[in-house]
């Protein structure tokens, strides 16, 4: 208990981390960040031009900034130690809500994804936060009931509905403001302010509070946890949603077959980007790397025309399983 | 006595069919310390849950600054101005320390923005209030547990609390944090902060505190000044045992002493280290011997028990069985090596209660009926009649379900799995608890005849069954062996006059201090 007497015997101030847990800290915190540079410099000198080339960057871009939108929303759930399995199946249900709705113009295309995607969230947060359910059983169980919605809507996938293209959102979700597409300026301007709101409000801070031990300690500590528990769901729904609205918007209709497998990688976006899977500690920042890094290396191995786009998959897989091992040394060597 | 924060009124709560609280009163003054004392299950927590509105009271009030309150929660009681602090503290560890101390009312911009300047720099400053200089930014779980619970002190107080609630402050503290603790308290006290303090540390209860109450089974036994209390009066009033009544034989089946002779010791365990739980115990256990670990809530009785099973690692010490030494101890070696033991908390540690009473007599020895991976079912048989009928366990059939037993018969379930194990020595960390008198004397009958077949025992139990029970009584306090008696030796006087028996406060510090 060489660790244990060295605390007894320091001053009522605290013992300086050792080196390596710095180190290991500060992998975890920018890790994602760093591999992300050395990638894209990989890429950049393996495929030139057909890897930098500004159509080629503004599709990674578009591809990025949905899976951004759900990963933000993602990364105050995870945060408020919770989880939602269900953001991909609302996607597809925004979608698919969207082509319906613009028969009444944009509003319709906009405001019904939102309002049911909304309505969703509170269902999530209401019966997480209040009822204290678990997030995984009561997001898999939304996951099937907007799975299954978006399916209804379509009459089984074989009613498409088209948006009409002079619609106002079909042209913004394809307009291209300096060569930047404006579903990403969008995801963008969401980030941005979904930072601030995490890192500059109360909400944000107590949102870190309720991922620290089950949110009991935050509890006793006075603070309205289900509150803040119900606010996470109906933000990642709401977020989840905005991502099919744009998705509908550029391919002018909704599937509902869309976002399959999206929650998955959505957490793992989060999680590579530092954010402890188990809540209370991570950044905004991170996921933004996170959801980078999965696109360029899936953009990179689409490049290398002999591999399979399934490795792409097989190699985000391998980074997730280095990430949360490397969590997991940090937490232990923490508890010590 | 200066005037009242807080005041309990006759306070009474019921958990199904037992009373938690029982006409409990209790009056906080301003400015004052007032210990909260009594075993396990006396029924301290159920009465700070009620304080902080964690439990209502099926009867009773509560006044809080002059007004009956009824509080809807922690948050509610902490609003007006009852704060509590947990033996395990119970903060954000992942978020800085300044976060921790302002978490709730965090000060903001007129924008609405959080103001971490303004966060970092009051945060410093109020914790340099109390002695404590860190980094706020750092996260609180990289920090000692000293400074976490000053941290959680300091939240307190300048959430304007007027009563603070301390819940074993000081169980995971080094002797110098728990120093600064004390300190700290008197700085609170001279604010007019009312305290109260549950501890099952003596030495704290007289040096931090001015008066003391004591619960016994949900009820008020006895409440008053420390200076007109004595060492002796408090433990007798916390055991429930008068001072003056010392008997040898009384409603326990316990027979009488056993011939140990000179025997060597079958189990010998050397100076058994556990940070904050146990400084050097020495414990030694002849062939058909009993010995008793005597000692108050927390003075280390499980954790020997624990720590000679290998069921909590050591810092230091050694365990020996047979005159074999032992580098390696864990409950695997500790089995095969003979030594058994039947857990405290019988329910969490213990029976399968969805299993049947088969299958849990024989869970642990059945790689000893396992012939080529197969269990022999007439092995496994005849083992189970036998216990069964030795032990007079009431089933329908070794069929039933463990779960539908009583929990007398739950225990001898627990106690067939060990026997059959053939131990020679078992250990039985309060083996008659929660179980009906009959079943109570049935059980120790039993011990005492398996001791006379040559078994040691080592007994963790209430003082009444120690005394009765026991050949040997080692009395624990606070970690340290404070005396062995032996024989004729053994008393409830005698026992309670060595755990009353001032802490060497200094000794103790200084093995810390190494």
């Amino acid at each position: 208990m060489t660790t244990g007497q060295a605390e007894r015997a320091a001053p009522l101030s605290p013992a300086t981390g050792t080196g390596r847990t710095r180190l290991a800290a500060l992998a975890q915190r920018h890790g994602a960040a760093l591999v992300l540079v050395l990638v894209v410099l990989l890429g950049s000198l393996t495929f030139g031009s057909s890897f930098t080339g500004a159509g080629n960057l503004g599709a990674i871009a578009l591809d990025a900034s949905y899976l951004l939108l759900v990963a933000t929303g993602m990364t105050f759930v995870i945060l408020s130690g919770g989880i939602d399995l269900s953001v991909g199946s609302v996607l597809a249900l925004s979608g698919v809500l969207a082509a319906y709705g613009s028969r009444w113009g944009t509003a319709g295309a906009v405001l019904l994804p939102l309002a049911v995607c909304g309505l969703i969230g509170l269902v999530n947060g209401l019966l997480i936060g209040r009822a204290r359910l678990a997030p995984f059983v009561v997001t898999l169980a939304t996951l099937l009931f907007a799975r299954g919605l978006a399916f209804a809507v379509t009459q089984e996938g074989n009613q498409v509905y088209i948006i009409p293209a002079d619609l106002a959102l079909t042209r913004i979700g394809q307009a291209n403001v300096l060569g930047v597409g404006v579903p990403v300026l969008i995801a963008l301007a969401v980030f941005v302010a979904a930072g601030v709101v995490l890192n500059r409000t109360r909400f944000g801070l107590r949102v870190f509070a309720a991922g620290n031990g089950d949110g009991h300690a935050a509890e006793l500590m006075g603070l309205p946890v289900a509150r803040i528990r119900v606010r996470v769901y109906v933000l990642s729904s709401l977020l989840a949603g905005l991502a099919g609205v744009l998705i509908a918007a550029q391919t002018t209709s909704g599937l509902p077959t869309l976002g399959e497998g999206r929650e998955l990688e959505a957490i793992a976006a989060v999680v590579i980007g530092g954010t402890l899977l188990t809540g209370g500690a991570g950044s905004l920042g991170g996921t933004l790397a996170g959801v980078l890094l999965l696109k360029v290396i899936q953009n990179l191995i689409n490049q290398v025309g002999t591999l399979s786009s399934a490795y792409q998959q097989v190699v985000s897989g391998t980074f997730l399983v280095l990430v949360v091992l490397v969590q997991a040394t940090l937490a232990r060597r923490r508890r010590q | 006595m200066n005037e009242p924060v807080c005041e309990a009124h006759a306070i009474s709560k019921r958990f199904g069919g037992t009373l938690a609280l029982d006409q409990v009163s209790l009056r906080l003054a301003a400015g004052e310390a007032h210990a909260l004392v009594g075993e396990n299950g006396a029924g301290k927590s159920t009465l700070i849950k009620v304080l902080t509105g964690v439990h209502r009271p099926d009867g009773g009030t509560v006044r809080h600054l002059g007004r009956p309150v009824s509080f809807s929660g922690p948050a509610d009681a902490q609003d007006a101005g009852i704060s509590s602090i947990y033996q395990e503290v119970e903060l954000a560890p992942l978020l800085s320390v300044a976060d921790n101390l302002f978490l709730g009312r965090e000060p903001i911009t007129r924008l609405g923005l959080l103001d971490r300047s303004r966060l970092r720099r009051e945060a410093t400053e109020v914790l340099a209030r109390y002695g404590v200089t860190v980094d706020v930014r750092r996260p609180l779980g990289e920090l000692g547990l000293g400074i976490r619970q000053m941290v959680a002190i300091a939240r307190a107080v300048s959430a304007r609390a007027r009563l603070v609630i301390m819940d074993e402050p000081t169980s995971s503290l080094a002797p110098r944090e728990a120093d600064r603790l004390a300190d700290v308290i008197e700085v609170l006290r001279e604010q007019g902060i009312a305290i109260l303090y549950v501890t099952h540390k003596l030495d704290e209860v007289f040096r931090v505190c001015q008066r003391v109450s004591v619960l016994r089974d949900g009820r008020l036994i006895h409440t008053g000044l420390l200076r007109e209390t004595s060492r002796i009066g408090l433990v007798a009033a916390m055991l429930g045992r008068p001072v003056a009544e010392v008997r040898r034989h009384g409603v326990t089946s316990f027979g009488e002493a056993h011939e140990v002779g000179r025997a060597a010791p079958v189990l010998r365990a050397e100076s058994l280290v556990r940070e904050h739980a146990l400084h050097g115990v020495s414990i030694e256990v002849r062939p058909g011997e009993v010995v008793g670990l005597a000692g108050l809530l927390g003075s280390g009785r499980s954790e020997t028990a624990r720590a000679v099973f290998g069921a909590d690692p050591l810092d230091a010490g050694s365990v020996e069985v047979a005159g074999r030494a032992r580098r390696r101890w864990n409950p695997a070696i500790a089995i095969r090596s003979g030594v058994c033991m039947v857990p405290e908390d019988r329910k969490a540690e213990g029976v399968v209660p969805g299993l049947s009473v088969r299958d849990n007599i024989t869970l642990a020895a059945l790689p000893r009926l396992t012939r080529g991976g197969l269990v022999s079912r007439r092995a496994r048989d005849r083992v189970v009649d036998a216990f069964v009928r030795r032990l007079g366990i009431k089933a329908s059939s070794p069929d039933q379900k463990v779960g539908e037993l009583s929990g007398g018969n739950q225990q001898k379930v627990l106690l067939a799995r060990m026997l059959c194990l053939h131990p020679k020595v078992l250990i039985l960390d309060e083996p008659t608890r929660g179980i009906d008198i009959g079943a109570k004397a049935e059980i120790q009958a039993l011990i005492d005849e398996l001791a006379q077949e040559g078994l040691g025992v080592l007994l963790v139990a209430e003082l009444e069954e120690i005394v009765e029970g026991a050949d040997t009584v080692v009395v624990l306090r606070d970690g340290t062996a404070a005396g062995v008696l032996r024989g004729a030796e053994i008393g409830e006087r005698r026992i309670m006059e060595l755990i009353a028996a001032a802490g060497s406060d200094g000794s103790v510090g200084g093995r810390f201090d190494d």
